[in-house]
């Protein structure tokens, strides 16, 4: 990677265009609108030749790191390669030039794609039915608890505010839960770092609205108590929340649904490989089991019975709906059972979710078919389990069992260096690896997570486990390379403090 | 090692509290600052709010972490250090000669349940 | 059991068993409970060629039919330029994680920065984030972010006027959060200030959030808002169409405190909805509430200028369940899309973008006036998307149009419909469609 040092806006010349547009041919022109309503100067935005453009562009492409650029072992990420075949169907015109507003019989193929879909992510996961609307991991998050706490109140329980979160989950469960307005409990980890059930059972009582988890765990292990959890909480009026995060090492052998999970979501940007894009988009389907089906947001793809999809709102569709009244529930006073779409939620996303990113994830689902599928587990498991087993005599491994699609080294074996987990971090950089996931989970001080994905080969394993070896010896040989690692990228460590304190945020700040 | 200051009355959230009539001045310990590291911001309460003893007025963030502060005793905001805003590492440099908030205490025999220089002292050499 | 995404042979994954100390991958599921490991077949369609994956979807691309785009009403059919398609397709810039590691994601970083600089010049703000999901959701943040800015307020107002998916969106994240909404209606197809005001007079409002082009497509004169909502200590609240940004009355000009809204319109293709990319901006007082991911400009060890993702202490990951928002993944590639736009049309393309619609928008409302079918619903100045009384149930008009492959005339309230022209219409477009409807016209009515 070399270093380039330009913005845009210093290659920008007065004069220049990088733009071709149709002739003017209007006998009108916006300087007639008021005077008031216009605005008083021109926005200061670059002027460009299209070359220029290029090659900014490609010369600041080529100071980022990209899955395909190299291995990245982000734990809790699932940083699996993004087929090529992907980006082609979502390029598609018939696709891309559809107007989220065309009548249903103009979109009978974008609206079979959700169908479809939707039975496959059922499928996988065991749910009775999806929602593709939420638009990232934290949105379906946000929209499953939002299905929980409208079954409470649909069914008179308005008292259920209160939701367990354990100790190691990532840090988007609480936040979802309060923005979603429900108060965060937590539940502690045992010594082998799982959900404590004693713990847990004093928790349980009649305002839970319900426990959000993640199995696996963020420490990479399987929660092997979830049927006795799933029947605790279920028996105090609770619902499980499955948090998708961690869906890929379950992926073709183990479904939610069938550990008692009542509401999940998945990032179809980490298990279903499409591309994260330098951070989105990506998208969050939801699935219910059968008796959360009818709060699901909408709109919502709906079949009528002579199998043509339309697309429901949330008015209510019943010829003769009872009146009623509610300040949650719907006005029409229909059960909440009713599936017309007026038990809804609500709307949580401006049209239907990220669809160019839903295009792909089938794509992705076509492709492994139901032969690949019941591989991607055990691939992802057994690549975590070889680089853990590989390096736990150079790294400290709290929790020795086995583990899933990631585990959690501790930092270095021997710690009298003085060399961190962000030092190791830093200096994978310099050998073209990306850092690992690093002071995550909270649990430990020194936390790497890893998790390698199906897609990587035992070579690029092997390359990985030997540069980690070598960072373990230089951390003893000589520590300083490690602390002022990186050295080879195209900048260096940042002053952060500073960027933090005296926030510089646009192009304007940085010229005063 | 963290340093303390005599004659001052601290909380087991790292708050200290000096009297000065009826009015609390209010800021954070050394021990406090050392943990957080190079600090980037002081967020403050407004100047009228009233405080709980117990109830959180603020947060001290760093880059990478932020911590919130409660309320020592319970009262009315009566002034903010307002040098803060712009210099949020004056409390890394000297984190007892740099306050954060004045308040009128309502009930200053609140005082009582706070800690002393010492009993402050062993509590963070057990932490 | 080859197959093109996974690169392990037998014998490495024997190999691999081995150095585990496992007998099989079945061995390494040994802490999962039994009961719970699915053994059926799975409900999927049998594995694909790639070539048998196009086909599937050019057969169900058939059951689309694609529509010459007349409509607004929060998805724009602005010109997207070649260029960007190529870039946002280096796999660079698409298949990076979020930029943590800065010193390999400067291109992101850079990229994002750009974006900040671009948008809070176009609406005339200090501060943005680098995107959100899309219009709708960047309202619903605007709202939690007036409320967690001001303390003691317990209400938010919105205006009717808003697009009615955006009210939805907002309406449904104010229900979970515990936020009171109420409404200002329209009066003549703008904002009441009357009704503002007597809403206002209560002293509990936060926020309130009025559209810059509303729902009829009219320009909101917001004269006197900022000034009003000010005087009661709560924050004004503009959503924006950014392109229109370039020619109209900015959100900062008006006083706004945090502006928000979808830049789909900076040429984004429709897509059915999404990817788009939502965008919350606001002044420098309110930094510290913004939700989302922002970065800044620092320097490196060596003085190097450099980016870095900065005021983490607001996120989730750090604030957990006290964080403003629980937004993580954003849509960072659509920022940069939007941020390719911005460069190549600079300031006079974007000018000439609304300049032509403008155009072809004023010529398309007097075009439909002189069929007979509609008449005018308002008399208050548009931009490139309008509003008009139909004389003949819309519907038929509708169908009418897309018998010729048109997709307009959209029913937005009884008896008035929405049209709206982009750069990408012409004048030979619009004279066949009005010459089209008059003749249906005389035989309708």
């Amino acid at each position: 990677m070399k270093y380039y040092d330009k913005l845009i806006f210093d290659l920008s010349k007065a004069g220049r265009q990088g733009y071709s547009l149709p002739a003017n041919k209007w006998e009108t022109s916006v300087s007639e609108l008021p005077a008031g309503l216009q605005r008083a100067e021109a926005p200061a935005l670059p002027e460009v030749s299209e070359l220029d453009v290029v090659r900014h562009y490609t010369n600041l492409s080529q100071m980022n790191f990209g899955v395909d650029s190299g291995f990245y072992p982000l734990g809790s990420c699932t940083m699996k390669y993004n087929p090529k075949i992907n980006e082609e169907i979502a390029a598609m015109p018939a696709f891309a030039g559809l107007h989220p507003l065309q009548p249903a019989s103009t979109v009978q193929g974008a609206l079979r794609l959700y169908k479809d879909l939707s039975h496959a992510l059922s499928a996988i996961t065991g749910m009775a039915e999806f929602t593709l609307d939420p638009f990232a991991g934290a949105h379906g998050e946000l929209t499953g608890l939002m299905v929980i706490r409208q079954y409470h109140i649909s069914r008179g329980d308005e008292k259920r505010t209160r939701i367990i979160v354990p100790d190691s989950a990532h840090g988007t469960n609480p936040a979802s839960a309060a923005v979603c307005g429900l108060e965060i409990v937590q539940v502690k980890s045992n010594a082998m770092g799982l959900v404590d059930v004693e713990d847990l059972k004093p928790l349980l009582d009649d305002t839970i609205a319900g426990i959000m988890m993640t199995n696996p765990n963020t420490l990479g292990l399987f929660e092997k108590d979830i049927k006795e959890i799933a029947a605790l909480v279920h028996e105090c009026g609770g619902l499980l929340y499955y948090d998708g995060a961690n869906m890929n090492p379950l992926m073709g052998v183990v479904r939610p649904g069938d550990m008692g999970f009542d509401v999940l979501h998945l990032n179809l940007h980490k298990t279903f490989s499409t591309p994260h894009g330098g951070g989105g988009p990506g998208a969050g389907p939801v699935g219910v089991a059968a008796h959360l089906v009818s709060h699901l947001p909408v709109p919502k793809v709906m079949e009528a019975e002579d199998g043509t999809l339309y697309v429901a709102d949330g008015t209510c569709r019943c010829e003769s709906s009872p009146e009623g009244s509610g300040a949650f529930g719907p006005a029409c006073g229909c059960a909440p059972e009713c599936k017309c779409g007026c038990q809804a939620c609500g709307q949580i996303s401006g049209f239907m979710g990220n669809f160019g990113v839903l295009l792909r994830a089938y794509t992705y689902i076509l492709m492994l078919g139901r032969q690949n599928i019941k591989m991607v587990g055990p691939l992802a498991v057994l690549g975590a389990n070889y680089i853990k087993e590989s390096l736990k005599d150079c790294f400290k491994l709290p929790i020795p069992t086995v583990c899933k699609h990631e585990f959690v080294f501790d930092g270095l074996l021997d710690q009298s260096t003085g060399v961190t987990t962000l030092d190791i971090a830093k200096r994978l950089l310099d050998y073209g690896f990306h850092a690992p996931t690093i002071y995550f989970p909270l649990l430990f001080h020194q936390s790497i997570m890893i998790e390698p994905t199906e897609t990587e080969s035992k070579e690029t394993l092997d390359g990985f486990i030997e540069i980690m070896k070598h960072i373990a010896a230089e951390a003893i040989a000589d520590p300083d390379s490690l602390k002022t690692a990186p050295h080879t990228t195209p900048v260096r460590r940042l002053d952060e403090t500073t960027a933090a304190r005296q926030p510089v945020l646009r192009y304007k700040d940085m010229l005063q | 090692m963290a340093k303390t200051v005599e004659g001052l009355y601290y909380s087991e959230s790292h708050e200290w509290v000096k009297v000065e009539g009826n009015v609390a001045v209010v800021g954070i310990t050394d021990f406090a600052q050392h943990a957080m590291g190079d600090l980037s911001y002081v967020d403050m309460p407004e100047v009228d709010d009233e405080l709980e003893a117990g109830e959180e007025f603020g947060a001290v963030e760093s880059v990478k972490a932020a911590s919130d502060l409660f309320s020592p005793v319970s009262g009315t905001v009566v002034e903010i250090n307002e040098e803060l805003e712009d210099a949020p590492e004056l409390l890394n440099q000297d984190a007892f000669a740099n306050w954060i908030m004045k308040v009128e205490m309502s009930d200053p025999s609140e005082l009582e349940a706070l800690m002393d220089a010492a009993a402050y002292e062993e509590m963070c050499a057990n932490e | 059991m080859a197959f093109a995404y996974f690169p392990h042979t037998e014998d490495d994954i024997r190999q691999m068993l081995d150095r585990i100390g496992v007998g099989s991958l079945e061995d390494l599921y040994s802490d999962v409970p039994q009961d719970v490991i699915y053994r059926n077949e799975y409900d999927l369609p049998d594995a694909m060629s790639e070539h048998e994956v196009r086909q599937y979807f050019e057969g169900l691309a058939e059951f689309n039919t694609n529509l010459f785009c007349l409509c607004g009403l929060g998805a724009y059919d602005h010109y997207s330029p070649a260029v960007i398609p190529h870039i946002i397709s280096r796999s660079e810039f698409l298949t990076a994680y979020t930029p943590y590691q800065p010193e390999v994601s400067q291109g992101t970083l850079r990229y994002i920065f750009e974006y900040q600089s671009m948008i809070t010049e176009l609406t005339g703000m200090d501060c943005t984030n680098a995107s959100m999901y899309d219009g709708a959701t960047a309202a619903a943040e605007a709202m939690m972010m007036a409320m967690a800015a001001t303390k003691k307020k317990t209400r938010v107002l919105l205006s009717e006027g808003l697009l009615p998916q955006v009210v939805k969106v907002v309406k449904t994240y104010a229900k979970f959060n515990g936020v009171r909404l109420d409404m200002i209606p329209c009066v003549d197809g703008a904002t009441s200030y009357g009704a503002l005001a007597a809403e206002l007079a209560a002293g509990d409002v936060a926020g309130v959030l009025v559209p810059g082009i509303n729902r009829y497509g009219i320009i909101e004169d917001l004269t006197g808002f900022a000034d009003a909502v000010h005087a009661q200590k709560g924050l004004l609240m503009v959503y924006s169409d950014p392109s229109s940004l370039a020619v109209i009355r900015t959100p900062g000009e008006w006083g706004a405190d945090i502006v928000c809204g979808d830049s789909q319109t900076l040429g984004v293709p429709l897509c059915f909805g999404g990817p788009y990319v939502g965008f919350l901006a606001c002044t420098k007082d309110h930094v510290r509430k913004l939700p989302g991911r922002i970065v800044g400009a620092t320097k490196d060890v060596d003085g190097k200028r450099a980016y870095v993702l900065t005021l983490q202490a607001r996120e989730q990951h750090i604030r957990r369940e006290k964080a403003t928002s629980n937004i993580c993944s954003n849509q960072s590639l659509m920022a940069l899309y939007v941020t390719v736009y911005m460069s190549l049309m600079g300031p006079k393309g974007l000018r000439e973008v609304n300049e032509l619609s403008y155009g072809g928008a004023h010529y398309l409302y007097d075009g439909l006036l002189s069929t007979g079918l509609f008449e005018k619903a308002f008399d208050k100045p548009f931009l490139k998307e309008f509003t008009l009384k139909t004389l003949v149930p819309a519907e038929k008009i509708q169908d009418a149009l897309q018998m010729i492959g048109v997709f307009g005339a959209v029913e937005v309230e009884d008896g008035l419909v929405n049209f709206c022209v982009t750069e990408k219409v012409s004048k030979d477009n619009i004279d066949a469609i009005v010459e089209y409807l008059k003749n249906w016209g005389h035989e309708v009515l």
